[in-house]
């Protein structure tokens, strides 16, 4: 099988391998590629890991919006390819203005890390399609500023469009109605703040997030099947 | 130079005062070139013979230490000790302190010494895995300890969580003792093939050597030897705040991916960080280790400001700096592999051959081929630091000090409340911590008795092995009897390790003692040592590396020794979650190893009761050592049997706080109570003796059959269910008090609600 999933990896990245070894583990190919690349032909998916992609003394992700690569993931998500930002990756994904929002300082004013509780609250994603709403999970979460905020517009637009994607059962960074992960309009853009990557087997603690990661693959799939047809390249 | 003369010279002379170098130190100096030093020769002299640097007090006494097995690689002297653990694959470990800049700038002063061991780490060629940080600071009473406790634990967190190396474990203790110098001790272990360890080693006349990294700052010029090497008089802290160091972890990020590509690309001959003692120490060590000589222009190191002296620079502590040896051929790969991680890189140096007598020289030149600032044999300022054996006392009143009598008569109204008061969950500093990045960890901290992993990392072959490791230290043991106090803190890690179904590898010592010109310090570090030799030698486990930290002390009172260690051991499969704390309804109670009823140097009746006298129970090493094999292999096949045999569903080691606490974490654990009967008196709940083991158990009769084959005692103390912890007629308390008294020690004393 082709390595069809970019884990796109900034200086400042550290994730990348956790997404690498977790996506191979269900069966799937993915390839890390440096931000410095400005296409990602043959690639019909893209994770942006958690870390602190240019050290972030800045706004997390303020800077990584810029990088060369970014353009490219905003081609791709517009053509449907599935796009999926974990933690970090959330973050630059809201600075990119793919999804909608941003992320503060934990409420607690700390850092965090920890494995909560998060429910499905809907499966109109790229990332929950094949979990039933509904469904709890435990999920690792490891982050300073995983707070999310949105004006009360776009708030009750990605409630009543089924947008958030995973609620915290018990909200460990005080963001706003519990939201744990979003997606955009049609459901290929997901941003998360709690690793999937990091709960794929019982022997380190959890392996909830191995049905997110596998919905998240067979929906790169599904994708480029729909690109071959199409005819796009 | 006649004698005479050198005498007159030094006591004109005062140079060497403020630097920290004694009469009789620049004595040696001035033997060694046959002149008098110039101005950047006796910096770079004053820095390198520091304590910190040159282990001139404690050298004598390290000798004695084990440190040879099989699987060593890498012993100590090295930046890192390193062991084989199998299938081409090596884990290298140390252990530092920063305990001195962490007193003044806590949060910069325990950023930097992650930093620092990080560098320690992958300059062997290993990329950093784990992290684990043991913190000493005053009781939380103290506002000020307070603030030293957050600004510390911030910056453990901002340090390594940026870049990008899990912290996963590490301890907390609280005791007066440390108010006034809190000590911050940081351990690392790094992954590597086998095939990528580099020493830290200059080779080859007119090889280059490139700095890679930060520019060098004024910053933590003499850190070494005006900070690490002197106590603090009163309010001193504040006027020394320029000599610590700031920390950019996004910088080490980068170098730590540039240097190990670097590696993995063989285009490097040696490598070095730049911690203490800067470019000086960087320089002066490689070649020495090397034998060869080495020319430093240095006007070319880049700098982040104008106006900055030779020494200054030479000096400097600037954090996130690499000096790398290369071939000639090799700069232009190396300079690209640099570009894309966006490392500034600049040749400083050349190295150089012998002279007539085949010493290699260290040279300092303004520019090339301009002024020669300092030429000295390099080895002098590596190797041929002043070494002292300083006088040694033992306390006028040992003998008060050893008396158990005071603690074991003591009898307290409320025994539930003195066990409910002793507990503290420390998951309000691990919480701040990423300890779960590359996905290895199995057992987080606070879930068993030491940190396990899976044996994995970028890069290396996935295998089904796991590394445990555990860093303990117990002053309060210490305070009275080094040599015993040290003996059990290392068979209590060692135990800690077993008790994951690990087989205990090495060991690292951080001894954090006070001021060595104070000859009882001296005592409780031989005796120390001695204490960790007969357990290390019993226990058959090597010493592979150690860091000594002196001058512990503020405004003459010198800490409690407090030696720490970290054992790392090796579980070769693991297929489930082995047993940890915690137990399962129905299941007995079993407890294994010695009997104790000896509460003297115990927690509970130094902290609860102001009882200091009396020393906890000799470890008898070859019981121990038998019940460190025999609780392995039990949890081992837990963990590694297809069909687990259940002999073991929880267990849990008792030090710290005794039988008792260890109870209360197992109930706490589970939300599970349990009732225990057989215990004779509140002495044996307070007694911390080692050599005990508390398992839970569906199969009591087997386990303590088993256990007695092996030559060990075991028997049976009681039974699991229920929502309360009842010990005979000493404790019942509630599951729910004794969980929130638990959660929420140090938040309540931080003011902070707790989250859970």
């Amino acid at each position: 099988m082709n390595e069809n999933i970019a884990i796109i990896r900034f200086p400042g990245s550290n994730c990348e391998f956790d997404v690498e070894e977790a996506i191979n583990r269900i069966g799937a190919h993915a390839r890390i590629v440096w931000h410095h690349e400005h296409d990602l032909e043959g690639f019909d998916g893209v994770i942006i890991p958690g870390g602190f992609a240019h050290g972030d003394y800045l706004r997390c992700g303020a800077i990584a919006r810029f990088s060369p690569v970014m353009e490219a993931v905003a081609s791709l998500a517009e053509l449907g390819g599935p796009v999926l930002g974990i933690c970090n990756g959330f973050q630059v994904l809201t600075e990119a203005g793919l999804l909608p929002g941003a992320l503060m300082r934990n409420a607690g004013m700390r850092f965090v890390c920890e494995t909560v509780t998060v429910e499905v609250a809907s499966n109109r994603s790229a990332l929950t399609a094949e979990v039933a709403a509904g469904t709890r999970l435990r999920l690792p979460v490891n982050h300073g500023e995983g707070n999310y905020i949105c004006d009360a517009e776009t708030l009750s637009e990605i409630e009543s469009s089924g947008q958030v994607v995973l609620r915290y059962a018990n909200n460990p960074n005080g963001s706003l109605n519990d939201i744990a992960g979003i997606t955009n309009r049609t459901g290929n853009i997901v941003g998360l703040m709690p690793h999937p990557e990091r709960a794929f087997d019982l022997v380190v603690g959890s392996a909830d997030g191995v049905p997110l990661l596998r919905s998240f693959v067979h929906s790169v799939e599904a994708f480029a099947k729909c690109r071959v047809v199409v005819g796009q390249v | 130079m006649p004698l005479t003369d050198i005498t007159q010279l030094i006591s004109d002379d005062r140079r060497h005062l403020p630097l920290g170098l004694l009469d009789e130190e620049y004595r040696s100096i001035i033997e060694i070139l046959g002149r008098v030093p110039s101005d950047v020769e006796l910096a770079m002299y004053s820095v390198m013979w520091s304590e910190h640097c040159s282990y001139k007090s404690s050298r004598i006494h390290l000798g004695r230490l084990p440190t040879k097995a099989k699987h060593v690689l890498v012993g100590p002297g090295e930046n890192a000790g390193v062991i084989d653990v199998g299938d081409g694959v090596a884990v290298a470990l140390r252990i530092e302190s920063h305990n001195h800049p962490s007193f003044i700038e806590p949060y910069q002063g325990a950023a930097t010494g992650v930093g620092g061991i990080l560098r320690d780490i992958f300059t062997m060629g290993a990329r950093p895995i784990a992290l684990m940080d043991p913190l000493f600071v005053g009781p939380l009473e103290d506002a000020h300890s307070r603030y030293l406790l957050d600004g510390i634990v911030r910056g453990i967190g901002g340090y390594g969580n940026s870049v990008g190396v899990p912290t996963v474990g590490g301890q907390i203790t609280f005791d007066r003792s440390y108010e006034r110098n809190p000590l911050v001790n940081v351990f690392c272990l790094g992954v590597l093939p086998v095939d990528r360890l580099v020493l830290g080693q200059a080779s080859g006349a007119g090889n280059l050597c490139v700095l890679l990294g930060s520019r060098t700052g004024r910053d933590g010029i003499g850190g070494v030897s005006v900070l690490a090497s002197a106590g603090f008089r009163d309010d001193e802290g504040g006027s020394k705040r320029p000599s610590v160091q700031v920390g950019d972890p996004y910088e080490e990020k980068r170098l730590i991916e540039a240097c190990l590509e670097l590696l993995d690309a063989k285009l490097v001959v040696g490598i070095q960080d730049l911690g203490g003692a800067g470019l000086a120490c960087a320089t002066s060590e490689t070649a020495a280790r090397g034998g060869v000589g080495m020319d430093v222009d240095v006007r070319a190191v880049p700098r982040r400001e104008p106006g900055m002296s030779a020494i200054e620079v030479m000096t400097s502590e600037s954090q996130e700096r690499m000096l790398a040896i290369i071939t000639p051929s090799a700069v232009d790969q190396v300079l690209e592999v640099c570009r894309r991680w966006e490392i500034e890189a600049t040749i400083v140096a050349t190295v150089t051959g012998v002279d007539e007598n085949g010493i290699g020289h260290l040279r300092v030149l303004d520019g090339p081929g301009g002024a020669v600032l300092a030429d000295v044999p390099a080895k002098s300022l590596a190797d041929d630091a002043p070494l002292y054996d300083r006088p040694m006392v033992a306390p006028p009143d040992l003998a008060e000090r050893l008396d158990g009598g005071l603690a074991n008569a003591l009898v307290s109204p409320d025994y539930s409340e003195d066990l409910a008061s002793m507990l503290v969950d420390p998951a309000w500093i691990y919480r701040q911590y990423d300890h779960q990045l590359f996905v290895n960890t199995i057992f987080a901290p606070g879930e068993a008795d030491a940190t396990l992993l899976r044996l994995a990392g970028p890069g290396i072959e996935r295998s089904q092995k796991g590394l445990a490791m555990s860093s303990d230290a117990n002053p309060a043991w210490c305070a009275t009897d080094p040599r015993r106090g040290t003996r059990a803190t290392v068979a209590e890690s060692a135990l800690n390790v077993s008790a994951t179904g690990a087989t205990p590898l090495a060991l690292v010592n951080c001894l954090n003692f006070g001021n060595p010109e104070h000859p009882q310090v001296m005592w409780e570090l031989s005796e120390s040592i001695d204490g960790m030799a007969e357990a290390c030698d019993a226990l058959a486990i090597p010493v592979v590396g150690g860091n000594v930290s002196f001058y512990n002390e503020s405004a003459g009172r010198d800490i409690d020794p407090t030696p720490t260690v970290a054992v790392i051991g090796l579980i070769d499969i693991i297929k489930h979650r082995p047993p940890s704390i915690g137990w399962r309804d129905g299941d007995f109670v079993v407890l294994l190893g010695e009997r104790s009823a000896n509460a003297a140097g115990s927690r509970w009746a130094r902290d609860l009761h102001g009882i200091r006298s009396g020393q906890i129970d000799e470890v008898n090493l070859v019981i121990h050592r038998a019940l460190c094999e025999f609780v392995s292999a039990c949890v081992r096949d837990e963990a590694a049997l297809e069909i687990a045999p259940d002999l073991v569903h929880g267990l849990h080691t008792i030090g710290d706080g005794g039988l008792g606490v260890a109870l209360a974490e197992m109930c706490i654990a589970s939300g599970i109570g349990c009732a225990v009967d057989q215990i004779v008196d509140h002495r044996e709940l307070f007694s911390e003796s080692v050599s005990r083991v508390l398992v839970a158990t569906l199969c009591p009769t087997e386990l303590i059959s088993a256990a007695r084959a092996k030559g060990l005692r075991a028997m049976e103390i009681g039974t699991v269910g229920g929502d309360r912890l009842i010990v005979s007629d000493l404790v019942d308390l509630k599951l729910e008090d004794l969980g929130a008294r638990f959660h929420d020690r140090i938040d309540e004393a931080l003011g902070e609600v707790a989250s859970h």
